[in-house]
């Protein structure tokens, strides 16, 4: 029973860790701004995540007792990564201004909406 | 096995800033510069449990879950500043 | 009662979050859990004059299953285009999808949804709620992107809200 513990304990802090060095990675390697943004919101995300559990999992094994914030850390970071990533593509497009497709509505994106006085 | 996969978690994480930190440096524009600070933030999480993790302190995930509550402010507030000029409105 | 709590979810939200903070069940976390749960949606109701009505709160946590189980497909995925496809073949693109959803909170969930799944993100929305831009980490086909989320997610939040 123990040694399966210790296995998905070590699986999940061997795919966490990788997962965060793949995302870091892409930050350097992807050449588009807009395709840097996919990188961190994703792999970096699932990377913090796994190792998360896995530190959850080695609480509640080596001393029995559950340890709830890891659940929150992760919940507050699997809210928040669309936010930042909301936010920086706005931020992109503000500042390069590429050119978007139609909206298929009446109505333009919001973002190029001209303020209201 | 749990003292290999450890260390071996902590290392990519740390590698992981160091990836972050070169990027800062290079970066070619000020939202890639925000969203590298946004991923360092991330990985210092993942780095401070880990941490805790090693030493058998539960005391450092209350300092994970207060970066977690509120690193994203601060992107946030970097965007806003470079949307509009300012960020309180 | 739909005075004291106008919004009966945040209420319920807050008070599980307190109990996770302070990770014990003992009579002054439920109190103060309580007092949260109260004064909270109370301070912030002028600000969320509208409540979504979710029919199948049941379905909402089998549709959180999912997502959860399609971000972890996505990652696998996103990394393999990171890793062993060559800078210049991958395929970006702008895709526009038209939305059919009755209230604000189930759009923001589907953003949020867009933006966790297989290499997309959502950039913005129109000024008529009625479309959101994505972007696509690496979309040959930008019809079938649309289409599967079209039918994976928004269907179910249609069925869920309204």
């Amino acid at each position: 029973m123990s040694l399966a513990v210790e296995i998905l304990i070590s699986a999940l802090l061997i795919i966490g860790g990788s997962f965060g060095l793949i995302g870091s990675f892409g930050l350097l390697k992807l050449r588009e701004p807009m395709q840097r943004l996919h990188a961190p919101t994703k792999a970096t995300t699932v990377g913090v995540g796994a190792s998360l559990i896995a530190a959850a999992l080695t609480l509640l094994w080596q001393t029995g007792s559950a340890s709830w914030q890891g659940v929150m850390v992760a919940a507050f970071l699997f809210l928040t990564a669309p936010l930042s990533g909301l936010m920086l593509a706005k931020a992109h497009r503000h500042l390069s201004r590429p050119d978007l497709p139609p909206t298929g509505t009446k109505a333009p994106w919001a973002g190029e909406t001209p303020p209201k006085p | 096995m749990l003292t290999y996969a450890l260390p071996f978690a902590i290392t990519c994480f740390a590698l992981a800033l160091i990836l972050n930190l070169i990027r800062l440096a290079t970066a070619p524009s000020m939202p890639d510069r925000i969203l590298t600070v946004d991923t360092m933030v991330i990985n210092v999480i993942a780095l401070i449990v880990l941490y805790g993790v090693q030493t058998h302190a539960t005391v450092v995930f209350d300092a994970a879950l207060l970066l977690a509550m509120t690193g994203f402010i601060s992107t946030i507030a970097f965007c806003k500043f470079l949307l509009r000029g300012g960020i309180i409105e | 009662m739909s005075r004291l709590f106008p919004h009966p979810m945040l209420s319920a939200t807050l008070c599980l979050a307190w109990l996770l903070l302070a990770g014990s069940i003992a009579l002054n976390s439920l109190l103060m859990a309580a007092c949260l749960a109260t004064l909270i949606p109370l301070a912030t109701q002028a600000y969320w004059p509208s409540r979504p009505k979710i029919r199948h709160p049941l379905r909402l946590i089998s549709y959180i299953a999912l997502v959860l189980y399609d971000v972890i497909l996505a990652n696998i995925q996103v990394a393999r285009i990171i890793l062993f496809m060559p800078a210049d073949q991958i395929k970006s693109a702008w895709i526009t999808v038209p939305v059919d959803l009755p209230c604000p909170e189930a759009i923001a969930l589907l953003a949020g949804t867009i933006t966790l799944t297989p290499g997309t993100l959502t950039a913005e929305f129109s000024a008529d709620n009625k479309a959101l831009l994505i972007h696509a980490l690496h979309a040959p086909d930008p019809d079938a992107t649309r289409a599967e989320i079209k039918s994976r997610y928004e269907t179910r939040l249609q069925r869920i809200f309204r």
